[in-house]
């Protein structure tokens, strides 16, 4: 086999696990989307949030410390304990439920039937803030995460690509392990929402408002699970992004990725997240190996966005959304 | 005049039973519109109610605040004899009080049996981990409602559309899923909204047979609101008419027929 395409190989396999780290983002968008029709800006924050809350439980880190330490004058930064990391991780969703009943109780409560656009503003709003407390209460500084995920080269497929090929390919654990629970997450929340009866009154909801009320489905409690369950993936995604490359504000950047999964995938399906995640991975390592060299490299930070445009060109829905058509 | 705690035979020998529904003196005002001025009413256990007037009478109003979609300013709501605190849309069907809509208000992406299974949510009460092990009484819950909705589904003649998409029914066939979701929870009380508005003869006579079937079979009270005067003097053991939010008439449909308050409404009246 050619060199070329050997190489070739191993950087899609290594764009299928990037890809999956982007449809885990683009999945807590569409959640919130499909249930209530808003646009959930905040989505990267709340995996940033999420990330930095469960460094902070796990490292016993006190809360607003520095404002504590400022007006008292006091000297406290930890508690001194440590948390194990399932304890912890679950600590960090009880606090992703609390903002998700804060969210819809402060806010979104008071914008039913607003403009879709007011809505994204709301978003917009809520993810500064959101940036602003996490910076106020975990600190601003790049801090590691660990929960115990396998890290480094996965030996085994190295050493068997090696013996086919005569070159060891080069995939991460973490990428493998993100990999699976990204398949189990979706598997679960397709259950969930096509089984069970919190995830029909889901769907309920997301279809017809009135509709959903009539048949004893409350909105409110609908729109804070949703919530909740965005949280939780924001949740899974922050500490997959924040294993590898530390927990650092960057994080809610990853939100903009998002966008062009979402623009391919549509911003309606949960299918759609996943493959438009992995459409934009492979495209993005597989354009940056073959073109990237010809034309000075780089090509990965433009790449997702020119083929989002060009979709919103010709296939404005995306893959999987739903087409939407006005009558006359 | 009736008596609140008897009840009383109708015209063609059912036994009629006690007061269900009140509503007491309820006014609702828009802003500065009157939709409803002052009305009172009851339905009573296994009636067919109608509420009947001309445009902008206030009828829809009327079943809104029933439904709990509208909340008056005035007035008292009893159910079952006790006041109803003000309560939210969802938990006024939690009590048993199922609704159909004017334009109709049914789940456009999902199919016909899954519509009619969102009936079924209110009696559901497995917890979520019953239901992710599918044991227990998840499994019997899921299968005793999965009989009552084809049990309904039988009775209102859909199985041919069990699980088309709602989207791509006719208008006729919409309704009449809509009201079999209302069914299907087996409601103390269904209201109608304009069940047979925008249909053709044939598709009305169909749905008048739905509704006195459904009456003669469970036993469900029935409000519903309606245009058709034919329709509804056939269907109704008792007719509410208004007319700019306030009560010109109550009684059976021959009394209402004979009433000249609602005839002027109806007919216009010369004004000299």
């Amino acid at each position: 086999m050619p060199e070329q395409l050997i190489y070739a190989m191993e950087v899609f396999l290594n764009g299928l696990m990037a890809g999956v780290l982007y449809a885990l983002v683009a999945l807590g968008f569409v959640l919130i989307f499909k249930a209530s029709g808003i646009f959930n800006y905040a989505q990267g924050v709340m995996a940033l949030f999420s990330a930095l809350t469960l460094v902070g439980i796990m490292d016993g880190q006190v809360p607003f410390s520095h404002i504590i330490n400022a007006v008292f004058g006091t000297e406290i930064h930890h508690f001194g304990w440590h948390v194990p990391a399932l304890l912890a991780i679950l600590l960090t969703m009880a606090v992703m439920v609390l903002f998700a009943w804060l969210v819809q109780r402060y806010i979104f409560k008071h914008l039913v039937g607003q403009e879709p656009i007011i809505l994204f503003m709301a978003t917009i709003g809520l993810a500064y803030f959101l940036e602003g407390v996490g910076d106020l209460m975990w600190g601003s500084e790049i801090k590691k995460l660990d929960v115990g995920l396998p890290q480094g080269i996965n030996l085994p497929i190295e050493t068997f690509t090696d013996g086919i090929f005569g070159y060891g390919f080069f995939i991460g654990n973490l990428d493998l392990v993100a990999t699976a629970i990204a398949i189990l997450l979706v598997a679960a929340l397709v259950i969930f929402s096509q089984y069970s009866k919190e995830g029909r009154a889901m769907r309920a909801v997301a279809d017809d408002h009135q509709a959903a009320l009539s048949v004893g489905v409350s909105l409110n409690f609908i729109w804070i699970m949703v919530w909740s369950v965005a949280g939780f993936v924001a949740l899974v995604a922050g500490i997959m992004w924040g294993t590898n490359s530390g927990v650092q504000f960057s994080l809610s950047l990853i939100a903009l990725k998002a966008l062009p999964v979402l623009m391919l995938g549509g911003f309606t399906s949960i299918p759609g997240a996943i493959v438009g995640g992995l459409i934009i991975g492979v495209g993005e390592k597989l354009f940056e190996f073959a073109i990237g060299p010809m034309v000075g490299g780089a090509t990965e930070n433009w790449f997702a966005y020119v083929l989002a445009l060009i979709f919103l060109v010709f296939r404005p829905q995306g893959l999987f959304g739903e087409k939407i058509i006005e009558r006359v | 005049m009736l008596d609140q705690t008897e009840g009383y035979v109708t015209e063609d020998g059912r036994k009629i039973g006690g007061v269900v529904m009140e509503m007491k003196n309820i006014t609702l005002r828009f802003g500065g519109v009157v939709a409803i001025k002052d009305i009172s009413f009851d339905i009573r256990q296994g009636e067919i109610r109608a509420i009947i007037g001309p445009n902008g009478a206030g009828k829809s109003s009327m079943l809104n605040v029933i439904s709990g979609f509208y909340v008056p300013q005035e007035g008292q709501v009893l159910f079952n004899g006790k006041p109803r605190p003000q309560m939210r849309p969802y938990e006024v069907a939690q009590q048993g009080i199922a609704r159909t809509f004017q334009n109709i208000a049914l789940f456009e992406g999902m199919s016909v049996l899954d519509n009619i299974m969102t009936g079924r949510l209110n009696k559901m009460s497995s917890s979520i981990f019953s239901q992710a092990i599918w044991r227990g009484k998840a499994e019997r819950e899921e299968v005793e409602n999965r009989e009552k909705a084809e049990r309904i589904i039988d009775f209102l003649e859909i199985q041919h559309i069990r699980k088309t998409p709602v989207s791509r029914l006719p208008y006729g066939l919409k309704k009449r899923v809509e009201l079999a979701r209302a069914l299907v929870a087996e409601p103390n009380l269904l209201l109608l909204d304009e069940p047979m508005a925008g249909m053709n003869v044939e598709e009305k006579e169909d749905m008048s047979r739905f509704i006195l079937d459904v009456n003669d079979e469970f036993g469900t009270t029935i409000a519903l609101i309606e245009h058709d005067m034919g329709v509804v003097m056939d269907l109704s053991d008792r007719v509410v008419v208004m007319d700019y939010g306030k009560k010109i008439g109550d009684g059976t449909p021959s009394e209402i027929r004979n009433n000249q308050a609602v005839i002027d409404a109806y007919l216009g009246v010369a004004h000299d």
